[in-house]
């Protein structure tokens, strides 16, 4: 037991930190949302958020990315203060959400360039960008096409590269694959182990115990605070079980 | 049989929604349309509760035509759409009531339908629906939707979204009402849902691919899948896929589903050739088939 802390304390200290959170407090009136959670996030790591339904991960991920003001405690992301400094924060930063983030009504092309526009890019950076991006999707002959009329997956995928255009040193994916098919589901990971391996760190939510599965570590929140925090082979010895749904199942009382 | 459906047909302008579906529900089933967002379970759904008329084709519900005797069908049905249905600013005891009164029953009457379920959400009946979390207002739905003791259940994706705990919860209800004898109709994106139905219609762009029982789908699979798995998984699935007689490669878990092309596959080969890749901690076993192996394969 001593030995295995030792071990991930040594990880720790060669891992450059990304994200670290300490005492992070959410209340809504005696409502306390998120409880005193503290964790790390390394460069380059996929880390998993999980929890059940009203667990408070929603909160929490919208104080790290700097649109809800903790009401005690601290964290920083890519090394700037989520308290004082939001808008550095969300510059570095990229985005995406369950539900599609992106203009149903405007073509892939307008999208890249609004989203490209937004995040400050100048026009020949769009333009290069928009060449890469469509090339690597395979979207050469839909990108006059509206968004609204492609189906989810393709959406989600697209989503994900938008939310890569500025560059950002770590996304925040919220339950990016809900309702995709299985095979698009399973690119849409590649995309997402293709991202982390360049350096990127990939904060994601999900309710697919398989892909816990695939995250280097994995946070369970239960009743606003973290219950477990470890690679999803240590939790999965911790807990005796063969798979994260029973990890999950095991840890993620039902707290309505 | 609880529910027929015939050669039915969809299109939204030229979009082809459905085309030409058919199955049929018994009395007393728990039946699933397991599909991806985009397949058409929701128009299927639709059809079915009389909101939304099939270019071509017929169906019937608890032997009322969907068309004819939609009036018949609507008193005898309870439909869960996808998207939350209930009146955010009315009260959770509101809520129930108002559907009671609109089906000419009343909370008593069919409390002990509903009861295993509302006890749950009892303790915050004054609470606006609206201010609801997700798995209260998919009970308080599900409740609204069995009010009037409905011969057919509908459920629209009613566990999407849903955390792996409380979709536990929701197919024990699931079970327990099929025990009181109510035909279920359900749909899921989840594949693991899916062996939980009695039989299961696999459903793409629009197509059903496969109606059977979900043990019967998977004894029916006919290629042997292997679990692979190596320290690094990432760079394990680029070489799986440049192994010359993949078939398929797939991340499941904790392994890599893999099939090959050849009748004569020996895996020790492929064990080498990762040995070759340098990969470390190799491990190549036989796997266990399901449903998301199937339906990837269709």
């Amino acid at each position: 037991m001593v030995k295995k802390k030792t071990n991930i304390f040594l990880r720790g200290m060669n891992k450059e930190k990304i994200i670290t959170v300490q005492n992070l407090t959410k209340q809504f009136g005696s409502f306390t949302a998120v409880n005193n959670i503290s964790f790390d996030v390394y460069k380059g790591e996929i880390f998993g958020f999980l929890g059940a339904n009203g667990a408070g991960k929603t909160t929490a991920m919208k104080m790290l990315i700097g649109i809800s003001k903790p009401t005690s405690g601290e964290a920083l992301v890519a090394g700037f203060d989520v308290k004082t400094h939001t808008e550095m924060v969300k510059k570095s930063i990229g985005y995406m959400s369950q539900k599609f983030s992106m203009y149903d009504d405007l073509t892939i092309k307008e999208n890249i360039t609004f989203f490209g526009g937004i995040y400050g890019l100048d026009r020949s950076q769009i333009k290069e960008k928009t060449t890469r991006l469509v090339a690597e999707l395979g979207l050469e002959d839909t990108i006059d096409k509206l968004v609204g009329s492609l189906p989810l997956g393709w959406k989600q995928k697209l989503s994900f590269s938008v939310a890569l255009l500025h560059e950002p040193k770590i996304v925040f994916l919220d339950e990016p694959t809900g309702g995709v098919d299985p095979i698009t589901r399973r690119q849409f990971w590649e995309m997402i182990y293709a991202e982390a391996h360049k350096g990127t760190t990939i904060f994601v939510t999900t309710h697919y115990m398989d892909e816990a599965e695939y995250c280097d570590r994995v946070s369970i929140m239960v009743e606003g605070v973290i219950e477990a925090l470890d690679t999803p082979k240590n939790l999965k010895t911790k807990y005796n079980v063969a798979s994260m749904n029973e990890v999950f199942l095991k840890l993620a009382r039902n707290v309505e | 049989m609880s529910i027929q459906v015939q050669n039915i047909s969809k299109s939204y302008n030229k979009i082809k929604a459905i085309e030409a579906i058919s199955f049929e529900v018994k009395e007393g089933e728990l039946f699933g349309l397991i599909g991806p967002d985009g397949a058409g379970k929701t128009t299927i759904f639709r059809i079915l509760t009389t909101v939304l008329l099939a270019n071509e084709g017929s169906a019937t519900v608890a032997g009322y035509d969907v068309i004819k005797d939609y009036k018949a069908i609507r008193n005898s049905v309870g439909y869960m759409p996808g998207k939350f249905s209930l009146y955010q600013d009315l009260s959770v005891e509101e809520n129930l009531t108002f559907f009671a009164t609109i089906f000419g029953t009343t909370i008593e009457e069919n409390y002990d339908l509903i009861k295993d379920i509302y006890i749950q959400i009892e303790p915050f009946k004054t609470r606006r629906a609206g201010a609801l979390s997700g798995g209260m207002k998919q009970k308080l739905a599900l409740c609204c939707a069995l009010i009037h003791k409905p011969k057919v259940l509908f459920l629209d994706e009613p566990t999407t979204g849903v955390d792996p705990v409380s979709r536990k919860e929701f197919w024990e209800m699931l079970k327990r009402l099929q025990q009181k004898g109510i035909t279920i109709l359900v749909s899921t994106p989840y594949m693991d849902e899916a062996a939980l139905c009695d039989r299961i219609a696999l459903i793409q762009k629009g197509s059903i691919l496969k109606i059977d029982s979900p043990e019967n789908i998977i004894k029916d699979y006919h290629r042997i899948i292997y679990d692979v798995k190596a320290k690094n998984m990432h760079q394990l699935i680029l070489d799986l896929q440049h192994y010359p007689s993949q078939y398929s490669v797939f991340a499941f878990g904790e392994y890599i589903h893999y099939i090959d092309k050849k009748a004569d596959f020996n895996p020790k080969d492929l064990a080498t050739y990762l040995t070759h890749k340098k990969h470390q901690e190799i491990i190549v076993q036989p796997a266990i088939t399901t449903i998301e192996d199937v339906f990837m394969d269709l």
